[in-house]
């Protein structure tokens, strides 16, 4: 290796770093982390609800199926800190919430969570963006904060 | 110098993914025109999903596999000149074409529709299993009948280094070997049985880190061939020296390395991994682009070397003295350009690796519009010049039209840039991909009516339409070639073009194929045993059978 692929080498390698430092000063440092990794049991549920805990402190426990989200409306207040729990009934489907970081996969068996605080009122559409059907397209939900 | 069962085996090879591509790139157009809300539904007779499945099956899974097989059965016995075993290469050729029928089977009568991932605990008919584990025996027959001929060339050479070309081949394949091997596992163990009606549940998670294990490696899979020329062919067809030949061992011992522990970037927002784990694939991930990142470096000394030779001077003047639009190195305007798409493409493949950033790209448009910068660009540009190429060759014709030949890649090169940025903007508008979105999130009649989301799809529309017309002049081109009169014997005109080396050092231990595997097969172990392991632990139960169109699991008999 000659000297300017060394550098190429390096240069690569350092970049790289900085990249990985970036990422994980904003997940571990700021708290913007991936869902966690629950035992698929961990709250055995076989109905979608919503608890609120505390005042300001609230469950979502979603099951996706073909094609609907449960619960397909949910009202929580502004600044609402909502754990959301996800789990399939069927296939596998995508759950994404528009306007905020949450973006998670529901699958059979296993159970999803993240934790998220909504603190702009309005509606937030939940998509299921992974191909689960013929009913794929149709199967969206709605989070409405006031 | 390639041997006559050879020929006609590559050729065929390579000619029927041409033709079944012309359908792939037809359903491309359909759903780019689906999404938008332009046509509805099933307008030409064919489901949206049914012609996903399709698209992603013939361009994905068929083109790619047929072309790397055909490309390393021609590379052995060029660069090795010994005489591959046409039992066994007929034998390969048959299990791929029976495997393509029997998938096609499925997917053409409505039973395949899962797309070209197959995720469980959805079903398709026997037939795609089967079919496709056929094709992948197949290219795994082809791959171990190079093993005699390079072992027969490393004794009559010792102490050489292995021609680079037959190395890269081989990276591909070993890659594609180890990595096919779980995925087998999932389909053959789990998701095969349970179509058949023999298992009634399976392990979701489970099937699933078997799939992304196979799932990542696979992009490699489609991008060595495409290297092996950067690194051979271009250097020649440029008028320059290959700049170093160890950085293309390098390059292609880093890959086998990286590729393939890292499966977990597909899986970042999923249930059943730990975080830990997908933490440690997405590192695995940016080592990968540093392989990249020297083939950028080597690729652009070579040009500067050659464009110096026929006498540019200064710092930049060395980029614009190079036969981009020449119809004389025509197949050099392919590997070009789709080096100059696979400066996005790489970026975008960064962002998706990042760990948290995936969340914000995670099953959107977005995705579509980074792959297609990648498999749709330098893949598809190098495969298309490559078989071009070799089709004359094989069959002793001149390419016709080459005026248009070199006016593809660069329309390809516009349009592609043109659908891909119209599908990173839906993306980043949320917008999900895989989605028939003209029924519902495009059709203004639809309470889910999204109206962001029109201006990005119909861009997308136009990219899909240019995209089309461009596929039609290169399918043009293609076959007035193969029409054309015969003009040479390919007994013996037959030859790829083969640069030659300015810095040329020992290579050492980055030759030998044993130590590659080694050190391979310790960092998948690292990479996978774990999440193996949770994903089994973490589900707490197993799911049944479901087909497409039905929200009750399929009936078992023994249940
Ligand atoms: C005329 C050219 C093409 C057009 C218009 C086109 C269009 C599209 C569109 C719109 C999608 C996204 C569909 C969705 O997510 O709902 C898609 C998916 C895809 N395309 Fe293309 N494409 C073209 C060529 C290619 C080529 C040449 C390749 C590869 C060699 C390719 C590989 C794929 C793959 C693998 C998918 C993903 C399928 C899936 O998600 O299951 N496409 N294409
Ligand atoms: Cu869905
Ligand atoms: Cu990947």
């Amino acid at each position: 290796m000659d000297k300017y692929e060394k550098r190429v080498l390096y240069t690569g390698i350092v970049l790289m770093a900085i990249f990985l430092g970036a990422i994980l000063y904003s997940s571990k440092v700021m708290g913007d982390d991936l869902p966690e990794c629950l035992p698929g049991d961990a709250l055995a549920y076989d109905k979608g609800e919503v608890t609120q805990l505390d005042e300001k402190t609230y469950q979502i426990k979603y099951i996706a199926k073909m094609w609907a989200f449960e619960p397909r409306v949910v009202e929580i207040p502004r600044g609402a800190e909502v754990d959301i729990f996800l789990t399939s009934k069927d296939v596998v489907h995508g759950f994404l919430i528009e306007n905020t970081t949450v973006n998670m996969m529901a699958v059979y068996g296993a159970l999803n969570k993240i934790t998220y605080r909504f603190d702009k009122p309005g509606t937030y559409r939940i998509v299921c963006h992974e191909y689960c059907g013929v009913g794929h397209q149709d199967m969206a939900g709605v989070i409405i904060v006031k | 110098m390639l041997s006559q069962a050879n020929r006609k085996i590559v050729l065929l090879e390579l000619v029927i993914p041409i033709v079944l591509l012309i359908l792939g790139v037809w359903q491309g157009l359909l759903q780019t025109l689906m999404r938008a809300g332009v046509i509805r539904d099933t307008a030409f007779g064919f489901d949206y999903y049914q012609g996903l499945t399709l698209h992603g099956v013939v361009n994905a899974v068929v083109l790619t596999t047929f072309f790397a097989v055909a490309f390393g059965n021609a590379i052995m016995e060029y660069y090795l000149k010994k005489k591959l075993n046409s039992t066994v290469n007929w034998l390969s050729f048959w299990l791929m074409l029976v495997g393509v029928l029997l998938a096609a089977f499925a997917i053409f009568t409505g039973r395949g529709s899962v797309l070209y991932t197959f995720y469980a605990p959805m079903i398709a008919h026997w037939t795609f299993y089967v079919g496709v584990t056929l094709l992948v025996v197949g290219s795994w027959v082809a791959f171990f009948n190079w093993f005699a001929p390079l072992r027969a060339w490393v004794k009559e050479h010792p102490g050489e280094k292995k021609p680079l070309a037959v190395l890269g081949m081989f990276a591909t394949f070993i890659i594609w070997f180890i990595a096919t091997v779980p995925v087998a596992l999932d389909v053959l163990l789990l998701q095969l049985p349970q179509s058949l009606g023999l298992t009634p549940h399976i392990n979701v998670s489970l099937s699933r880190v078997l799939f992304w294990f196979f799932g990542h490696p696979l992009v490699y899979f489609w991008l060595l061939p495409a290297y092996v020329m950067y690194y051979v062919m271009l250097p020649k067809l440029a008028g320059g020296k290959l700049y170093s030949d160890f950085a293309g061992r390098l390059v292609f011992f880093l890959f086998v390395l990286f590729s393939i522990p890292v499966g977990l970037h597909h899986q970042y927002t999923e249930p059943g991994y730990s975080r830990e784990f997908k933490l440690l694939h997405g590192i695995f991930t940016f080592m990968v682009a540093i392989p990249s990142l020297i083939t950028a470096f080597t690729v652009a000394a070579t040009l500067e070397h050659g464009a110096r030779r026929r006498g540019s001077r200064g710092l930049v003047g060395w980029m614009f003295n190079q036969p981009f639009f020449s119809r004389e190195q025509w197949l050099f305007s392919y590997l070009i350009v789709g080096l100059i798409i696979f400066i996005l493409g790489g970026i975008g493949g960064v962002i998706n690796a990042s760990y948290n950033i995936n969340k914000v790209v995670h099953n959107t448009s977005w995705i579509p519009g980074h792959f297609h910068l990648t498999v749709g660009g330098p893949v598809l540009l190098a495969i298309w010049g490559m078989t071009l190429y070799m089709v004359a060759k094989l069959t002793g014709k001149t390419v016709q039209h080459k005026g248009l030949a070199v006016a593809v890649p660069w329309l390809w090169f516009f349009s592609m840039h043109f659908m891909s940025l119209g599908q990173k903007w839906e993306g980043i508008l949320e917008a999900p991909r895989r989605t028939n979105m003209g029924l519902t999130y495009l059709n203004p009649d639809s309470p889910l009516f999204m109206p962001e989301w029109v201006l990005p799809s119909h861009m997308v529309a136009i990219g899909g339409i240019l995209l089309f017309t461009t596929a039609l002049i290169y399918f043009f081109v293609f076959f007035r070639t193969l029409a054309g009169q015969k003009v040479a014997d390919p007994e013996t005109t037959f030859e790829f073009p083969t640069g030659e080396t300015l810095h040329d050092e020992k290579p050492g231990w980055v030759d030998k194929l044993k130590v590659w595997v080694v050190v391979s097969l310790i960092l998948i172990a690292v990479a996978y045993v774990l999440p193996i392991k949770q994903a089994i632990d973490n589900s707490a139960k197993d799911a049944p059978p479901f087909k497409p169109d039905n929200p009750v699991p399929v009936v078992q008999m023994d249940k």
